[in-house]
């Protein structure tokens, strides 16, 4: 069959003239020309104040915005609603079959999807990093030295943005797209389009807030604050295009993961039987449907204050920066657990796998996820808490705030009640769990001197705060994403990463994270505000040493990138079917998962967890009668 | 725990008299050496409140990580599995008493938490912006200082002595101050590291921040949010001196101020800038 396929391929040119990435490029770089100088017809002549420069707010806007459009064009995302509007008949599928070429356009495949964010997550989390890299090199000296003061902040601002951007989609892109059908029983999402929609999406996004550099960089960090975003150079509209720009991907992945859970689970697997993972990716889809869009509206409110002059946010017109920050972190604190729900769910699922034993207190630990989810859109003003506004709500938000340190507790209790009496192999995913818990014990214990009011007028702003997020955030998401990695890529690509290079990488990473952020709290409590260019001679030592941490950091991460590469192009070892002898549906499957999964539709009688018990299995495998148990 | 058999030892009986041990080791130490040395120090009564709200919680979160220590250094040990095979753990899916004691206990710590935090702030306001009306207020007379922030300097007006208005910030010693932050641009933060006060500079704003400062000293002044391209660089020294030395210098600033005073506008809570006039 396939050397059939192989005789009848066209020639090269030929396979790249059609709707895909190549052509995705060159028709999203037309449409940004196409928006340029139509916005330039449109304001840029009549305008005097416009007139004397070359660029005008406006221009920027429609430029990407006809670029984006251009590019989806190209990718194919039209053709098929200009199908149907012809008359042809609905389809589910879109360049579903086996080659390299459909990594490289739209397809509909989940599995495809899944490795596309993969990459693309991992190439904008690789820039990211660099960023840090070169903040890093500024703060090696008190004196302001190496970039000038622009250029520093657009770093912290392009790093900021990039990773609390990208992320949100850094373990339901990769891992969500590609598991939840499987360990649902399910051949595909349940709105396959929609899906390849919010890959590319959010891979526009990432070029477009590249592009700041373009137009002299943000000032702002990653929060965009107002009214410094209205002062800001034209950079500031490549921010705000990139976040409206996760915010829809955002949003749309969401709906798309709570129908496909919600609807599209297979016989058997009741809420009770749903692995954890899927919990969190319901949990975390359903913060992400109900914050993002306030994000889309929020940028939309800047955008039209940097084009059309209104004052949603400028105080002289009438209008308030409360507004701005209220309304960014209505979206903000949901969606930092948007980032850290999808961690706690992989620990979970992770852990009894190599416990050997079933994850304890399921329905506690889903109780858990599901507080998380609730309390976070109640505790938002505690990152106004000097601000001066609603001081009166202080105490509130202080409780709210501390109260959601009860469902992280629940899922610390339910992982450590799930390694009780197990029987502990170190392999690689697990190590980067067991990172969890302790990097979660210190981001999380870290957060109540923030949570508490008197506590956090001094750590508030200053470097605690960031290396309390740090720890948080990278320490529980990173190293979740790594566990991740780790423990699905075998049955994502077939092939085994090496354990050696694995274990050398966890614990460089492990280290030097600790030695990075820890310092941190101290430099905080000393007195170094938030994203400086400059700072005291006296934390000189301080700063250095968290600098050449971080760049060893760095260089643990190039190792993960020289396995990684080393493992899936040159050494190319076959993973086996199951190697971590795990009951969940996906490792009864040929690795990599065939292009519909399941021959027949697999019915389930338990969850995934029935190490120990009899009867052991309730995986049905690819071909198998629907039915046998 | 109650399916521990008699071959096993009683694992849970060892990780709660090691964690009992090291608790009532640490945490003492932990209060007594570690939870005074913590930051901003005692140089306002806002500052000791914090380090004293610092070293209550810290003295709390003792026991916790005591346990979890103690948890992982033993389950980590004892329960790692060494060889090839795959060997099932027992499969414990539940343990009622343990769920409730769980949440039991963190519910109780989260509450006094919050509970506690709250008696503190209400106590003098813990240094804090509390906006325009502010809600937890010390006692006595104030002196009201006005922090005029922009791009990227703080100045100050004293509306006691006809809104003189300086660059430096001096205080009186022994002195309640209330502060009213402002910004005329962007958002900026009015942080006094040392003092333990910080407190949002929003335009159009009228942040207010209480501070009783003890004996003379000099102290940091930091910007604590990002407020554009200098903003590294908007850090100054402030200074709290005695009340002679103090009514001195103001003396002496009203003199600088007077020729001044008639292009500056009049006190006020907030100020809008021409949003039109462009900075030269």
């Amino acid at each position: 069959m396939s050397t059939i396929a192989v005789a009848q391929r066209p020639p090269v040119w030929r396979r790249l003239v059609g709707f895909n990435l190549l052509t995705g490029c060159l028709l999203g770089i037309g449409g940004w020309y196409v928006g340029w100088f139509a916005a330039h017809g449109i304001v840029g002549p009549s305008i005097a104040y416009f007139a004397d420069v070359d660029y005008n707010e406006l221009s920027v806007f429609m430029a990407y915005t006809c670029g984006v459009l251009g590019f989806l064009i190209g990718l194919g995302f039209f053709n098929y609603p200009f199908a149907r509007l012809r008359g042809y008949p609905p389809s589910l599928r879109v360049k579903e079959g086996e080659g390299v070429g459909r990594y490289f356009g739209l397809c509909t495949d989940h599995k495809v999807v899944g490795i596309q964010y993969l990459v693309g997550i991992g190439f904008f989390f690789f820039i990211g990093g660099l960023n840090a890299m070169l903040i890093r090199i500024e703060l090696l000296r008190p004196d302001h030295q190496v970039w000038p003061a622009g250029t520093y902040l657009t770093i912290v601002g392009v790093h900021g943005t990039m990773m609390m951007g990208m992320f949100t989609s850094g373990l339901l892109g990769p891992f969500g797209n590609y598991f939840v059908p499987i360990l649902i029983g399910a051949r595909r999402m349940a709105f396959p389009r929609i899906e390849a929609l919010t890959f590319w999406l959010l891979m526009a996004g990432g070029v477009i807030l590249e592009t700041t550099i373009f137009f002299g960089g943000f000032p702002t960090g990653w929060t965009g604050y107002a009214p410094l975003n209205v002062q800001s150079n034209p950079g500031m509209d490549c921010y705000i295009l990139f976040f409206a720009l996760v915010g829809i991907s955002m949003t749309l992945l969401g709906l798309n993961m709570i129908a496909t859970i919600v609807t599209m689970r297979a016989p058997g697997l009741t809420w009770t039987r749903l692995p954890i993972f899927v919990w969190g990716v319901l949990t975390t889809s359903v913060l992400m449907v109900l914050a993002a869009p306030v994000l889309i509206a929020t940028l939309a409110m800047a955008m039209l204050d940097r084009t059309a002059q209104t004052s949603f946010f400028v105080a002289a017109g009438g209008g308030s920066a409360y507004l701005y920050q209220n309304l960014f972190w209505v979206f903000g604190h949901p969606e930092v657990y948007i980032l850290a729900l999808p961690g706690f769910a992989i620990v979970l699922e992770i852990l009894p796998v190599f416990a050997r034993k079933p994850l304890w207190g399921y329905r506690l630990a889903v109780a858990g996820l599901l507080g998380v989810t609730l309390l976070s859109f109640f505790v938002w003003q505690h990152h106004l808490f000097v601000s001066g506004i609603n001081a009166d709500l202080r105490p509130f938000y202080m409780l709210s705030t501390e109260l959601i340190s009860i469902p992280t507790g629940i899922t610390f209790i339910c992982g450590m009640m799930t390694l009780w009496r197990g029987r502990i192999r170190y392999s690689v995913p697990m190590l980067f769990c067991l990172a969890w818990f302790f990097n979660f014990l210190i981001g999380g214990l870290s957060g109540v001197f923030l949570s508490d009011v008197p506590s956090d007028v001094t750590t508030h702003g200053s470097f605690f705060s960031m290396a309390h997020f740090h720890y948080t955030v990278m320490g529980g998401l990173v190293f979740t994403f790594f566990a991740a990695i780790y423990y699905w890529l075998p049955k994502m690509t077939g092939l085994e990463l090496n354990e050696r290079l694995g274990k050398i990488h966890f614990w460089t990473m492990f280290i030097s994270f600790n030695s990075t952020f820890g310092p941190l709290f101290a430099v905080g409590f000393l007195g170094q505000p938030r994203r400086v260019v400059t700072y005291p001679h006296n934390l000189q030592f301080l700063n250095v040493w968290v600098s050449v941490s971080a760049f060893v950091l760095g260089l643990s991460l190039l190792l993960f990138l020289y396995n990684f590469v080393r493992s899936l192009v040159f050494v190319r070892v076959p993973a086996p079917t199951d190697p971590w002898g795990s009951k969940s549906i996906e490792w009864q499957l040929p690795s990599p998962v065939p292009v519909h999964n399941f021959d027949r539709i697999p019915v389930f009688s338990t969850d995934p967890y029935g190490y120990g018990e009899t009867p052991t299995s309730v995986a049905v495998p690819a071909g198998a009668p629907a039915g046998r148990d | 725990m109650s399916t521990v058999t008699a071959t096993e030892p009683n694992h849970a009986k060892r990780v709660i008299v090691a964690w009992v041990v090291l608790s009532a080791i640490a945490t003492p130490l932990v209060a007594l050496f570690a939870g005074p040395a913590f930051p901003p120090g005692n140089a306002s009564a806002q500052g000791a409140q914090q380090v004293s709200d610092n070293t209550w919680m810290v003295a709390v979160l003792t026991p916790i990580i005591c346990l979890l220590v103690v948890f992982f250094a033993y389950a980590l040990t004892q329960f790692r599995h060494t060889g090839g095979e795959l060997v099932d753990g027992p499969p414990l899916r539940n343990d009622n008493r343990i769920q409730v004691l769980w949440l039991v206990a963190s519910a109780v710590v989260v509450l006094f938490f919050a509970g506690f935090g709250t008696y503190e702030l209400l106590q003098n306001g813990s240094g804090g912006g509390q906006g325009p009306s502010p809600i937890a207020v010390p006692g006595g007379t104030k002196l009201p200082v006005q922090v005029i922030a922009q791009q990227w300097e703080f100045t100050y007006r004293y509306p006691t002595y006809g809104g003189l208005e300086t660059s430096e910030l001096f205080l009186p010693a022994d002195t309640t101050i209330e502060f009213h932050v402002t910004s005329l641009d962007a958002i900026h933060s009015f942080w006094a590291f040392e003092l333990g006060i910080k407190a949002d500079a929003n335009p159009g704003v009228d942040n207010v921040a209480f501070l009783e400062t003890k004996g003379p000293r000099t102290f940091h002044i930091h910007c604590a949010e990002l407020c554009g391209l200098w903003h590294g660089y908007m850090f100054s020294t402030g200074h709290i001196v005695p009340e002679s030395q103090f009514t001195a210098w103001v003396k002496q600033q009203q003199q600088n101020f007077a020729p001044v005073a008639k292009y500056l506008p009049p006190y006020a809570k907030t100020y809008y800038p021409d949003p039109q006039r462009r900075a030269g």
